[in-house]
């Protein structure tokens, strides 16, 4: 057995001390307010005893990540840049740790590094995507009148994403990286059968330099919480990327309150044909600015 | 000093005349490209909106119509369409642009009687620009790959769409035009109060030899739309009209896998700041809410003005509201025109007394209305809080709200705070105002300096619950590609 993993006992007798998964929100790690718990047994033993997050801790983490969603749209993309390849930094960092916590929940020892490794590198390609996808994305349009007119992409706000079941890393982080690449801030609803590891990468998010709120992690069953996000008039956008059919119809009907833009993955993430721009485009607006030129021969246009 | 003498002012009248344009009785829909008889026995009349007289009968289409109609579009998908190789798709869009620039004169005409809408604009505006977006996606068409780095791009085959009656021929150009380019067919539902200009585009299509079931008409109220959207053999649907139905239109398609792209409501923020050319800002306010009589998604029906110059704007305003001529569409001095339908009155008249008994305080300039057909005068409410239903709701007339403003932060709050995000507009002389105001403003058309300008390779489309997906340019053509 692995010496890291977390088991009751050590070789030498010494008794562990067993973590306690708490979910994280708002760059803390709270419990959930309604106090329950659940204990998902993927290999078929019990594996710890998670937060059942309820309707409030999901209105918690949402106003959480609304709150910092300005500044993070805020900052320049290559300060976004930096705090991508951080995260990749801090995870390759403790791969330890993530490798034995998806063996824990029942991943092979080469499948979980393989995971690890492909998250790591999918983070460090996000990272270098931060501020070049607008020049791929944007443009300046050629109307016939004399006016300057260009199209560029902005964030679309609040993201919550329904992590996969499987792939408890890499399926996070797959989606999260180009979720937050473009200044979205992101709420996630970790596997519920393999929940372990989104909360500790929420331990790698805090000290990656990610600003508290940008990414939040609530654990639970998706069934209980699935109309109340779909509802939240504050969240824009949501990422589903369960095999789930039933629930992914009644998210897109509770999503028509403030017409969110309900997006529905079921890719293979191990595979890197899965990443690119274009899953930041899927959380993004096109803004289209116009301003007159001054042309006094003719009303021309100057682009 | 002596006495101004007293001049009239007032234009002669100069009516466009109507004799270039041929209006049948009776118009059938177009299935497989042909005008053919429906199922079903049921007309209803299109009437003139600025005298209220008849101009044809339309045929309400049945759930067996559209069903044929759908048909169509997939066997000429399967048969001929996707055969095509992508230049010729191109030049059939390319003759259809040039008919339309043939034609402009009747199809601006028949606008103008169909729909109310002033001849100079449909003349300088919608058809034009209906044109424009053909011979923009034509050129599309051939050249896929270049509009999507790294993805591979497919067609989804049938598309479905639904298109309001403030821009008949304009909406079916933002729909048709990209959807052909990138190998779609059609089925198409015009509003029911205005349907000719579409079925004269049928005209167009048959006389560019456009293959038949390329693009199919069906005709009729909301029902229609409905089947052609929930039609099991539709792969994409495309809805321009009110936030009410395209959230309907979400919740219907929820689990079926049809693409879709809303364009809904607005409530635009027209904003002038006190270093503002203020002239130019009220003529663009002036354009921005009474363009073709407010019947504007994107109108910019909020005016939030700085406190320091809210008097002068005002006085400017309502100087240059008086001068607006309000009566036939047809006459080429007409400022604002009918107003679209019997039903449409009704809900601005309807918004109209919500303001006054909100306590805003409501100003018309003195103006005669023509005794029969649809008028509003242009209308100002001043003393507007942000809470007042005017201030948040869609009126789509030729209604203006007025709010002041102090700061930059106090403007931008207010601006963005409603439902909507489809467009803003900001009067500055500042450069860099401009742009920290045009990057925080909540929408996807931002006007700055200038508003209501429109053009096929600028992408158009709303932040928020003014919908989402973008009509024009590059960015309008993945609306059609898998």
């Amino acid at each position: 057995m692995a010496k890291d993993k977390p088991t009751s006992t050590s070789s030498n007798g010494r008794l562990s001390v067993l973590k306690t998964y708490k979910m994280y929100v708002g760059g803390a790690f709270p419990r959930t307010e309604s106090g329950r718990s659940y204990s998902p047994a993927p290999a078929g033993k019990p594996i710890a005893n998670m937060c059942l997050g309820s309707r409030k801790d999901v209105r918690n983490a949402i106003v959480a990540a609304r709150a910092a969603q300005p500044s993070w749209a805020g900052r320049t993309a290559y300060n976004r840049c930096q705090i991508l390849y951080r995260i990749g930094e801090m995870l390759e960092g403790r791969s330890a740790q993530f490798v034995a916590e998806m063996e824990l929940m029942g991943l092979s020892s080469a499948a979980a590094k393989k995971e690890v490794e492909a998250s790591i590198d999918r983070l460090v390609y996000y990272a270098g995507w931060c501020d070049k996808y607008q020049q791929v994305f944007s443009s300046v349009n050629p109307v016939a009148s004399s006016h300057f007119n260009f199209s560029v992409l902005e964030p679309g706000g609040v993201v919550f994403l329904v992590a996969n079941e499987e792939s408890p890393l890499l399926g996070i982080v797959s989606l999260l990286a180009p979720i937050i690449a473009s200044g979205n801030t992101c709420v996630m609803l970790a596997s519920e059968s393999r929940p372990l590891s989104a909360i500790t990468l929420g331990e790698v998010l805090q000290t990656s330099d990610v600003p508290g709120g940008v990414a939040n992690f609530i654990t639970g069953k998706l069934d209980e919480v699935a109309e109340h996000f779909a509802k939240h008039l504050d969240v824009n956008h949501v990422a589903f990327d369960r095999d789930d059919k039933e629930t992914l119809v009644s998210i897109q009907k509770n999503s028509v309150g403030n017409l969110k833009r309900v997006r529905a993955y079921s890719c293979d993430w191990s595979d890197v044909d899965s990443q690119g721009p274009w899953l930041i485009h899927d959380f993004c607006e096109v803004k289209t600015t116009w301003h007159p030129i001054e042309k006094i021969s003719e009303s021309g246009s100057g682009y | 000093m002596n006495q101004a003498t007293k001049t009239n002012w007032d234009l002669a009248p100069a009516p466009e005349s109507t004799s270039h344009v041929s209006i049948k009785e009776s118009y059938g829909l177009f299935i497989n490209g042909k005008f053919v008889e429906s199922s079903g026995e049921e007309k209803f009349a299109s009437i003139n909106p600025a005298n209220e007289e008849q101009l044809s009968e339309i045929t309400e289409a049945t759930e067996a119509d559209v069903d044929k109609a759908v048909k169509a579009a997939r066997n000429a998908y399967n048969k001929t369409w996707s055969k095509l190789s992508p230049a010729q798709r191109g030049k059939y869009l390319f003759r259809i642009a040039r008919l339309l620039q043939e034609r402009a004169r009747e199809l601006a005409v028949l606008e103008s009687l169909d729909g109310g809408k002033p001849i100079r604009e449909s003349r300088d505006v919608d058809i034009p620009l209906a044109a424009a977006h053909f011979f923009y996606y034509a050129g599309w068409a051939d050249k896929l790959e270049y509009a999507f780095p790294g993805r591979k791009v497919a067609p989804y085959g049938v598309a479905g769409q639904v298109i309001p009656w403030n821009f008949p021929l304009l909406m079916a150009a933002w729909k048709i035009a990209p959807a052909l380019a990138t190998g779609n067919c059609v089925v198409i539902k015009p509003a029911e109060s205005t349907s000719l200009t579409m079925l004269k585009l049928a005209e167009i299509f048959q006389q560019a030899e456009l293959p038949p079931g390329v693009v199919n008409i069906v005709t009729g109220h909301g029902a229609v739309g409905s089947a052609i959207i929930n039609h099991k053999d539709v792969d994409k649907v495309a809805f321009t009209g009110s936030t009410r139905v395209g959230k309907m239109i979400q919740e219907s398609i929820a689990g079926s896998g049809k693409g879709c792209t809303l364009e809904l409501g607005g409530k635009a923020a027209n904003i002038i700041f006190e270093d503002a050319s203020l002239d130019q800002a009220v003529e663009g306010v002036i354009n921005a809410i009474y363009f073709n009589q407010g019947h504007v998604c994107c109108a910019g029906s909020r005016l939030f003005v700085q406190e320091s110059v809210r008097d002068i704007v005002l006085r400017k305003l309502k100087h240059r509201m008086k001068s607006l001529i309000v009566g036939d569409p047809l006459d080429k001095n007409t400022d604002i025109g009918a107003i679209n339908s019997a039903k449409q009155l009704e809900t601005i008249n309807g918004y109209i007394d919500i303001g006054k008994e909100e306590g805003a305080t409501f100003y018309q300039p003195v103006c005669e209305l023509p005794s029969k057909g649809f008028w509003c005068a242009p209308t100002l409410f001043t003393d507007v809080a942000q809470s007042n239903r005017i201030a948040q709701e869609e009126i789509f007339g030729p209604v203006l709200a007025v709010q002041t403003f102090r700061t930059v932060a106090e403007v931008i709050q207010k601006a963005n705070n409603t439902p909507y995000g489809l467009s803003a507009g900001v009067w500055t002389d500042k450069g860099s105002k401009i742009f920290n105001m045009t990057s925080q403003m909540r929408a996807g058309i931002v006007w700055a300096n200038t508003f209501n300008k429109f053009d096929p390779t600028s992408p158009f489309g709303g932040y928020k619950e003014s919908g989402f997906g973008r009509e024009g340019g590059m960015h309008g053509l993945a609306a059609y590609l898998k």
